[in-house]
């Protein structure tokens, strides 16, 4: 680890945002309220209320050439300012304004000094928990389609 | 030319509501759901996503629903919805080198790094109907196995080591990435616009396209050097954030076409390539797609083009079933002053004839 980033340096803490926000938007909605539910949720305001919109999302020509307009997708979006200060932003694919509203005062949190501890282990880590399960069962399932060709010997099958 | 008719508005009321009844289709069977079209017409949703342009499943399959299963019908839907939001702008390019494959088959190296996946795929079946799918199939859980750690790195980077393919054309500076949907077309089109062209265009269009050029009409002499299909992060820069935010994951087809040499007296000879990209699990969309963009490469690689597939401005006028429908299907709109017209215009062309004639008839009877 370089060791000018201490673990409270502003680049942790914005790995740790993003880590957080990439959890929660793989999340469903349902999931993330109830795992909200059981935390004491801070004072907040809108800073700016959920909306939808579209993303055009970009590809390469080749996979890893020159960018290009594939197409738009859906995304909601919000921002929350907590009555501590702290500014939480949540974005995500998908026309669900409540997630992101969800993700903003995650994210929010996340950036609390006071409140970063209990809403990494109380949401985000469970999320996390469920997320990677999720992928860890695609992955067997994927892995099970492989074709092996080194297993044959000349003269079987 | 198409003019405005009045009247008629009871008539159109009462045609929507017979419409509405029958595509609720008999009663007495259950009503289809969103949640249903989504999970086992999946692969519609993809092509509705993919040409209507627009990543939303639930979207997508509520456009399939309304248009009563005419993919066309509900890749209109979907395109006039994107005019109902504003966009926030555009992401970061997806990578798809980092995707987590579901799917991922070379037809060029069969032992390549990281292995070939089958995934779910309709290749190897025996396309015999099965009556068992009729009612209550209950299918058996997915097999399993231990998932590698390895990375699936992609077959054109592996050919790139060697220098034995050509490599992408990298960014021109700042230069702005081609929007079709912001400007109108012109040409010639760079390669981004013919690739946002391509990735919208209709799958059957292209597909003739593709089966074209490997006809004969612009053969390019195409490997499929690899498919893969699986999940992909997206990410967003948000201003207001100050770093690229991640949005989720979609699910993307890639198709790198792998065609035969280029080169010349200073260059040594190379493979070249076609690519292509889909919302979802679109295989022949993809493969179709990056056949077209190979074959559309002719003259930037010197190769005489005279096949419709080559022919840039004929390929990317035409490839949009949402422009292509409009105009055929305008044609069923009342003409009627039109239609006037060229009648009052055959009319006096056939009475011109029947005088000439008369004349004529008049004359070789005085003779």
């Amino acid at each position: 680890m370089n060791p000018t980033m201490s673990s409270t340096g502003p680049d942790s803490k914005q790995a740790q945002r993003k880590a957080a926000m990439t959890v929660l938007a793989h999340s469903a909605a349902a999931d993330i309220a109830g795992r909200l539910a059981a935390i004491a949720i801070p004072k907040h305001e809108n800073l700016r209320e959920p909306e939808n919109g579209l993303v055009m999302m970009r590809g390469r020509v080749g996979g890893d050439g020159a960018p290009f307009n594939l197409g738009e997708a859906t995304v909601s979006r919000a921002a929350v300012r907590l009555a501590s200060g702290e500014v939480g932003f949540g974005y995500t694919l998908g026309r669900d304004a409540q997630k992101a509203q969800m993700i903003a005062l995650c994210d929010a949190m996340v950036q609390s000094a006071e409140l970063c501890g209990e809403v990494e282990a109380k949401v985000i880590a469970p999320l996390r928990a469920a997320v990677n399960a999720e992928r860890s069962r695609k992955a067997a399932e994927t892995a099970a389609t492989r074709v092996d060709f080194y297993t044959m010997v000349r003269g079987e099958g | 030319m198409y003019v405005a008719v009045k009247g008629g508005e009871r008539a159109i009321e009462n045609a929507h509501r017979l419409l509405a009844h029958e595509r609720r289709g008999d009663r007495d069977v259950p009503e289809v759901t969103l949640a249903q079209i989504s999970e086992q017409l999946a692969l519609g949703v993809d092509r509705v996503m993919t040409e209507g342009s627009l990543y939303d499943r639930e979207l997508a399959a509520l456009a399939i629903k309304q248009a009563r299963g005419d993919m066309i019908e509900a890749i209109f839907l979907v395109r006039a919805f994107r005019a109902t939001l504003p966009r926030f702008g555009a992401t970061e390019p997806v990578n798809t080198g980092e995707m987590l494959v579901r799917r991922r088959i070379s037809s060029t190296f069969k032992d390549v790094p990281g292995g070939q996946i089958l995934g779910p795929t309709f290749d190897y079946t025996h396309r015999l109907l099965d009556p068992q799918l009729a009612e209550g199939f209950v299918p058996e859980q997915p097999a399993t196995a231990e998932a590698s750690q390895a990375g699936t790195p992609r077959v054109t980077d592996i050919l790139g080591r060697d220098g034995l393919i050509e490599t992408s054309p990298q960014a021109d500076g700042d230069a702005p990435v081609g929007d079709l949907t912001r400007e109108p077309l012109s040409f010639p089109a760079d390669r981004d616009l013919r690739l946002q062209n391509l990735a919208r265009g209709d799958e059957g269009f292209l597909l003739a396209l593709g089966y074209s050029t490997q006809r004969g009409y612009g053969r390019n002499h195409p490997f499929a050097g690899e498919i893969r299909f699986g999940e992909v992060e997206v990410e967003f820069f948000a201003e207001d954030v100050g770093f690229a935010v991640p949005l989720g994951s979609v699910e993307l087809t890639e198709c790198q076409m792998v065609n035969q040499f280029k080169g010349s007296t200073t260059e040594a000879p190379c493979f070249t390539r076609g690519y292509g990209l889909a919302f979802g699990q679109s295989e022949r969309k993809t493969m179709s797609m990056a056949l077209v963009d190979r074959a559309l490469r002719a003259r930037e690689l010197g190769e005489e083009a005279g096949a419709p597939a080559q022919d840039e401005e004929f390929v990317m006028s035409h490839s949009d079933n949402v422009q292509s429908t409009g105009f055929v299907e305008h044609l069923k709109l009342p003409h009627y002053v039109d239609f006037q017209s060229e009648l009052g215009l055959l009319r006096k062309l056939r009475q011109e004839f029947t005088e000439a004639n008369q004349a004529v008839e008049l004359q070789e009877a005085a003779e």
